[in-house]
């Protein structure tokens, strides 16, 4: 309960001081001066097109995916990681280890599909 | 729950204390960077402002803040001054649940307090830390869609691609050292890192004198893993795709400027801290001294001192010294990295990130796995 409150109020006063600066030097710094040139993106020089809509490799969206993926299971090795040396202390460590072999044999089962599909090809 | 003005005013005052060291430590950093830099390339680097150039970055610091106010007219405003603001946080919260010296062990007022120093002591240190700092991606982002800009975009998309791919190395990597030492709590993990290794051999304990027990001697590939991961994460050269200038000019802050820039800065410089010390709490002892536990520390003072809350103050007060000996010297690699190796390019990131790297933290993890198990059963 106390570390929770910490942590959010850590997360709050951070955040405020961020915009407390950013603030002090919007006030500090000389008068706005737009002009066109100024307020469009810079592209190198070229006039810009300025927009999100770029197209975007589909990749991205294939990593995103692919990553949620495999790191479900990697957070499901932790709970497993910490308490493999107390089961062997209590005698089922080789039944730990075989239920981890095979969670194991499927991530790399995955990744190996993955690799042969050529989902991680950049070009 | 009975309110206690002490532990309420200690905390506050841990909080302030440990982010204002992160923000504190930003500008030595750059300094060390910018006159390594310069050595390394045969230059000599910031040597006018101040004594060996040491007040450039604070004459930078006001520089930054008297800079004209611009936002671009067709980004999303919000976004675009939110990323800045929330660069911080990640960092900030990660450093928080590290521990940073050993326990205050305080009576005041004729209560007897038991005071972790560390912002929050939390149970799950690590995952805590772990989740918190893959935050990160979402002020890149931020920073990418909210400035309307191609080269900010693509810099964003790519940093959130690869710091996510980045993870999966990072988080393998630590799951063998969780294996070894058995529980997610900070202040667990260096306390099993005492004293000179010891180990059981075949059912047998065996020691090795010269040797301390650091994580890094049982596992010495899951730190370079780790380590590795670690560039990626906060966006450093060799991985600094992100921000490759001859490609996408600054990246994700290229429209960025002033005190804004300098957050995202902030930020980052946070990030290499947060793995400094997350590397030296899992691989190389924490906060102790090689071979010599706190509680001979503390003894020591308490023979030279006396009783009371001094000892305990002052064996604080070492091991803090001592976490950020071992922290400069991973930032110093940090930097010397930047600074040696070129950048790589884009697919070859991400082979190393999928198919090399996620490999061999999986192999680590099952070879540890079963010689853990063929040890001791």
């Amino acid at each position: 309960m106390t570390s929770l409150l910490l942590v959010v109020s850590l997360a709050l006063f951070v955040m405020a001081f961020g915009a407390v600066i950013l603030f002090i030097a919007s006030l500090l710094g000389p008068k706005k001066q737009p002009n066109p040139a100024k307020d469009m993106a810079y592209e190198s020089g070229i006039p810009g097109q300025a927009t999100r809509e770029t197209k975007i490799s589909v990749k991205f969206y294939l990593t995103a995916i692919l990553f949620i993926l495999f790191d479900i299971e990697i957070i499901f090795m932790y709970p497993w990681a910490i308490t493999f040396s107390e089961s062997i202390k209590e005698g089922y460590g080789l039944y730990m280890l075989g239920a981890m072999g095979v969670f194991v044999l499927l991530f790399v089962i995955g990744l190996f599909w993955e690799v042969k599909s050529k989902a991680l090809e950049w070009e | 729950m009975k309110i206690d003005t002490f532990l309420i005013v200690f905390n506050t005052v841990k909080l302030l204390v440990v982010f204002l060291l992160m923000v504190q430590a930003v500008p030595i950093l750059v300094w060390v960077e910018r006159r390594g830099s310069a050595f390394i390339q045969n230059r000599f680097g910031p040597n006018r402002v101040g004594p060996l150039g040491l007040m450039q970055l604070l004459a930078d610091a006001v520089k930054f803040l008297f800079k004209e106010e611009f936002a671009p007219k067709q980004g999303v405003a919000i976004l675009y001054y939110a990323a800045p603001a929330f660069a911080l946080v990640p960092a900030a919260l990660a450093m928080g649940a590290i521990p940073l010296a050993s326990p205050l062990d305080l009576t005041v007022g004729g209560t007897q307090y038991h005071l972790p120093m560390q912002t929050f002591e939390i149970g799950v240190g690590i995952v805590f830390v772990l989740g918190v700092s893959s935050l990160g991606t979402y002020s890149l982002l931020m920073a990418g869609f909210g400035s309307s800009n191609k080269y900010s975009l693509l810099g964003a998309l790519r940093a959130s691609a690869q710091m996510i791919s980045y993870e999966l190395a990072l988080s393998l990597s630590l799951v063998s050292m969780l294996i070894l030492y058995g529980s997610f709590n900070f202040a667990e993990i260096i306390a099993q890192q005492t004293g000179s290794m010891t180990f059981t051999w075949f059912g047998v304990e065996k020691s090795i004198w010269f040797l301390p027990n650091w994580g890094f001697f049982y596992n010495p590939l899951a730190m370079i893993l780790f380590f590795a991961a670690t560039f990626a994460e906060s966006n450093r050269l060799p991985f600094d795709l992100p921000e490759a200038e001859g490609e996408l000019v600054a990246g994700f802050h290229t429209e960025y400027g002033g005190f804004k820039m300098l957050m995202f800065y902030i930020g980052e410089y946070g990030h290499m801290m947060v793995s400094s010390l997350l590397l030296a709490t899992f691989f190389f002892g924490g906060y102790q001294i090689p071979f010599i536990s706190p509680a001979e520390v503390l003894a020591f003072f308490t023979a030279k001192v006396g009783e009371g809350n001094l000892p305990s103050i002052l064996t604080a007060l070492v091991h803090h010294v001592v976490l950020l000996v071992k922290m400069g010297i991973f930032l110093w690699i940090f930097v010397w990295v930047r600074w040696t190796l070129p950048r790589f390019r884009y697919d070859q990131l991400m082979d190393l990130g999928w198919k090399t790297m996620l490999p061999w933290a999986l192999g680590t993890t099952v070879v540890s796995a079963i010689w853990i198990y063929l040890m001791h059963a």
